[in-house]
């Protein structure tokens, strides 16, 4: 089932009557089935479009579908979805089995029927045997998995996750990720999943859809956003260590920084900001672009040269190069800028020229 | 060293209240059970005719009144205590769900609790007043004859009905505020998340609300009775000294426990009185102890810290 989102404006007034927008004018359809990521810096408005979708708040504007069903005006208990919060929400005294069957008895399911989705679930998810526990008798990533469960026992059409993974430490993080990628594919359910990690979004989403400010910046397949992105802020959100961004001119159809011709460009004379992806240097003795090296971090695989910012010297630009080149602070290195892991911007709007 | 130092800072921070509490809370409990064990103590001269094991508790349990205040104690707590933290819990979760005036309606809720007890004892007084009180009045509109609750020769179950709805009423304020912090306190996201799973209302209150809330539900419960097997200023706001309404006789009276250690005490001048009202009061407090420690028993299974 595609969820569609038409539309969709979610405006909070606060006390004093100020407004604020959290979600402007959001259109986008989320394909039936596939894991998708919903990726912002925090405040820019996914939670509460995740929040929309599962009915705890209303939009001031706009339709939601679930299929071609209008359920802008359904309650939360009536669209068949199942929530995850940030937090998990499980019902401390209750244990591990009361918590997943909570859903059941709710809708009045039979006892045995209720006792064994509950054992398969939680089966599914991993924490079979610790069904008599208590929530707090178990670690971050299990108490994970109970509400998982919990929220996938009642066969929901859509699965909305909340920051899923930002209460676990960094190592539980990537083996639930992995986990929840698992219980999405042998479920087959539809799964949205909100997430300020750039990393986590894009490792285990089928689709991310990239919001600022309360706007839809761009939607696609990970590597395809990573590799076109539409503005700064998508180049500048995705990636680490993050791209590089550079002050840079166009004339004559050529793209210059510091007055050398880095790439061309078939736009008209202005002042662009040019980003490049720290992979996109290739060191070359007849290169095109001259840099000291101001500091080098070695971690085996690769290493990353670290270079002073042309205009602030607090800040410094990142180069991942192949680890055979021994290069030592203070060097002086020549390299060439691969065309497509350089992007020139728009100074004033962002936008990719 | 520092640790040293560190005690005597506390002992000396602690001093002014353990000097106070020394004076008029550990001296007179442990002078009250010294006092239970003198054989025919002289208040007046401070003398004794040594020491009794039980002459005193004896002359306490075999006055006729013990067992009225036995009667009333036990009535009063055990009605009004669950009927009123019933009651609180209710109107506490109501409450907490009104969004708008929700602060004036707390106001309200606990401006009882502000009031002089006696005062609102004398306004109870009123209502139940056979001739011009509300209540009369507003049964009255339904056809019902004017019931005497506490005036002149009223029976013993009207007037205890009259005290049992004071008292009731008299305790809500405390245990509305208490629950309702509590309630506040409980994360929102529950409610989202039973909201979410269609859980009916019933089911919301009964399997998330009142056991989020049991720690408070305990605290109030244990207070409450302890506070019920104390009780005496309602009887005298509401009876005046004879705790009993006018014209009626001894065993219709109201009197409770500590009515029994005041009445006591108001003879102390009489031989071995003043080691009677130590008994009656160290068999209160002996009652309230056990009391506690079995619903201390119960609280390790049903509440959930």
């Amino acid at each position: 089932m595609d969820i569609t989102l038409k539309e969709i404006t979610k405006i909070f007034q606060a006390k004093d009557k100020s407004e604020t927008v959290a979600v402007n004018d959001f259109n986008i359809t989320i394909p039936s089935g596939k894991l998708i990521g919903l990726l912002g810096p925090s405040g820019c408005g996914k939670s509460t479009t995740l929040y929309m979708i599962a009915g705890l708040l209303t939009p001031n504007h706009g339709r939601i579908y679930f299929g071609d069903e209008d359920v802008t005006d359904m309650a939360p208990e009536d669209r068949g979805i199942g929530l995850v919060f940030q937090n998990y929400a499980l019902y401390p005294h209750m244990t591990v089995r009361q918590n997943i069957m909570f859903p059941l008895e709710n809708i009045k399911v039979p006892k045995e029927e209720a006792l064994k989705r509950a054992q398969d679930m939680a089966d599914l998810v991993g924490i079979g045997e610790l069904m008599n526990r208590k929530p707090k008798q178990l670690s971050g990533g299990q108490q994970q998995r109970v509400a998982i469960a919990r929220a996938l026992v009642k066969k929901p059409r859509v699965l909305l996750l909340d920051e899923p993974l930002s209460n676990l430490d960094a190592r539980l993080r990537l083996a639930t990720r992995e986990e929840i990628k698992r219980i999405q594919r042998e479920t087959g359910i539809t799964t949205i999943f909100v997430t300020h990690d750039q990393e986590e979004a894009m490792s285990i989403s089928d689709e991310i859809i990239l919001m600022d400010l309360g706007i839809k910046q761009q939607v696609g397949e990970p590597q395809d956003v990573y590799d076109e992105p539409k503005n700064l802020f998508v180049a500048k959100f995705l990636g680490t260590p993050p791209i590089n961004l550079m002050p840079g001119e166009i004339k004559n159809k050529q793209v210059l920084i510091r007055g050398s011709k880095v790439t061309g460009k078939a736009a008209k004379n202005q002042e662009v900001v040019v980003g490049i992806r720290p992979e996109g240097f290739e060191i070359d003795p007849n290169g095109i672009m001259e840099l000291e090296v101001y500091m080098v971090e070695t971690i085996g695989r690769d290493t990353t040269l670290i270079i002073k910012n042309f205009n602030d010297s607090a800040k410094s630009y990142r180069i991942i190069v192949d680890a055979r080149h021994r290069i030592k602070p203070g060097d002086k290195v020549k390299f060439n800028i691969e065309s497509d892991k350089i992007f020139v911007f728009n100074r004033e709007t962002g936008e990719r020229l | 060293m520092l640790e040293r130092q560190n005690n005597l800072k506390a002992l000396f921070y602690l001093a002014p209240a353990m000097v106070l509490l020394s004076v008029f809370t550990f001296y007179p409990l442990f002078n009250a059970f010294f006092l239970a064990f003198l054989r025919d103590y002289e208040f007046l001269l401070r003398s004794a005719k040594g020491f009794t094991l039980f002459g005193n508790f004896k002359n306490v349990i075999t006055d006729p009144d013990f067992g009225i205040a036995m009667k009333n104690t036990s009535i009063i707590t055990f009605i009004s205590v669950p009927i009123s933290v019933i009651i609180a819990l209710l109107i506490s979760v109501a409450l907490n769900s009104v969004k708008k005036l929700q602060g004036a309606f707390q106001t309200i809720f606990f401006l009882p609790y502000v009031t002089n007890a006696i005062a609102i004892g004398m306004a109870f007084a009123f209502i139940f007043h056979a001739d011009y009180g509300l209540l009369n009045t507003i049964l009255g509109w339904f056809g019902i004859n004017p019931i005497n609750w506490v005036g002149l020769n009223a029976s013993w179950s009207n007037a205890m009905f009259a005290l049992l709805v004071y008292t009731i009423w008299g305790g809500l304020a405390f245990k509305i505020m208490v629950f309702l912090s509590g309630l506040q306190s409980i994360d929102k996201q529950y409610y989202d998340a039973a909201r979410v799973d269609a859980t009916p209302r019933r089911r919301v209150l009964t399997k998330i609300t009142i056991p989020l809330l049991s720690p408070m539900i305990f605290y109030i419960t244990v207070t409450s009775f302890i506070g019920a097997f104390k009780a005496y200023r309602t009887i005298i706001g509401m009876f005046g000294e004879t705790l009993r309404p006018p014209g009626t006789l001894s065993k219709d009276s109201l009197i409770t426990i500590v009515g029994l250690v005041y009445d006591a005490l108001a003879h102390a001048d009489a031989t071995g009185k003043m080691s009677e009202a130590a008994a009656a009061s160290i068999i209160l407090f002996s009652i309230t102890m056990i009391f506690t420690l079995v619903q201390m028993q119960i609280s390790k299974r049903r509440v959930h810290f």
